[in-house]
């Protein structure tokens, strides 16, 4: 029996369950706010999100793979087009551009053309140092570990800091390939 | 000893159960070895302790697929034999059938492996671990209570899967 190829992210989006993007914007807005009023600090706010996105991507990356019907990617490069062009669409419903590849191949940036977390959102000066999304570089730093990739994510651009876009750097740090996990003399 | 003439030749291959179920056992593995899913609904014969069966069974696929990667022909990668492998590398095994059991395997890019022993004259069946895939994204990776990398313990997962696997032929 043929198997079928990678689906396109159109076609999965248009299959996917979805929620109201207000219901949705809205309910990360109060989690950004709650964790502002519980942690105080920026840094600590930003570094809270990171983390609860490393939660998220670790589960995503199966509903990714199960959805998408992705086999291996060869490289880094296919990964990042994978991630911009299938990976943001399913979940968010926009499309990311990749750019700014490095000679070797292990970095790049990725251009967000909308953002549906940010609707409505103005940054007050008390939190001139808070990262918004911050969450989006946990997703996916937790998905491509679970796929033996050792990535760095961060914010290059953002447009609640005064910048005319949103832009994501993704460094591969690493690829950590299966061990056997049993002693032999176990 | 029983001499064997031919493919057909006892020992019969054990029939579907009087429950319907056509699946004799199924096991879900993570990237780090540990079992998350075992499940029989037919297994006249145990010889091992759970965890010697299912170390016994993580070992003999993780060795299967280095070994069917490095014997690929068509693969330009000559690395020697036990080297760990990155992903993205080698093809896969899907499947080995014996004279009274069919094993069919599959692996996510994200580590998960399926494995269901049926009887021998099972067709192919990856569309079916597909879909189990899919069962363990909705009731397991999704549900909120449930924390990565430890057994599954999903109700609703079992279920779902017991009416499946009935209908897999």
């Amino acid at each position: 029996m043929p198997t079928a190829g990678p689906r396109s992210g159109d076609a999965i989006f248009a299959n996917v369950e979805r929620v109201n993007a207000e219901l949705f914007t809205l309910t990360y807005g109060a989690i950004v706010r709650q964790l502002l009023t519980d942690l105080e600090e920026v840094e600590e706010v930003n570094k809270q999100l990171d983390q609860m996105g490393y939660n998220i991507g670790t589960r995503l990356i199966d509903e990714f793979l199960a959805k998408a019907n992705i086999s291996r990617c060869v490289d880094f490069k296919e990964t990042a087009e994978m991630i911009a062009k299938v990976g943001f669409k399913m979940f968010l419903g926009v499309t990311a551009s990749v750019t700014n590849w490095d000679i070797e191949g292990t970095c790049c940036n990725m251009v967000l053309e909308e953002n549906p977390l940010v609707d409505f959102v103005e940054l007050p000066d008390t939190c001139q140092g808070l990262y918004y999304c911050n969450v989006l570089c946990g997703v996916i730093r937790g998905a491509l570990e679970m796929v033996s990739m050792k990535t760095e994510v961060t914010w290059v651009r953002d447009v609640l800091r005064g910048d005319d876009s949103y832009e994501l750097q993704v460094k591969l740090l690493k690829q950590v390939p299966q061990e056997y996990p049993y002693k032999d003399d176990e | 000893m029983q001499f064997f003439g031919g493919s057909d030749v006892s020992p019969s291959p054990p029939a579907p159960t009087a429950g319907g179920h056509n699946a004799n056992v199924m096991y879900m593995f993570n990237r780090n070895g540990v079992c998350l899913f075992y499940r029989e609904w037919n297994r006249p014969l145990r010889t091992l302790n759970p965890q010697q069966d299912h170390k016994l069974m993580f070992g003999l696929l993780f060795s299967l697929k280095s070994l069917t990667a490095k014997m690929d022909p068509t693969g330009a990668d000559k690395r020697n034999l036990g080297v760990p492998q990155l992903p993205g590398q080698g093809c896969s095994f899907h499947s080995f059938r014996t004279n009274t059991y069919k094993l069919s395997f599959m692996e996510s890019p994200s580590g998960i492996k399926i494995i269901l022993v049926t009887h021998p004259r099972t067709g192919d069946l990856r569309e079916a671990l597909k879909y189990i895939y899919s069962l363990y994204v909705e009731y397991v990776a999704k549900n909120p209570l449930y924390d990565p990398g430890t057994p599954i313990r999903c109700d609703l997962f079992n279920t779902n899967l017991d009416l499946y696997v009935r209908s897999i032929s």
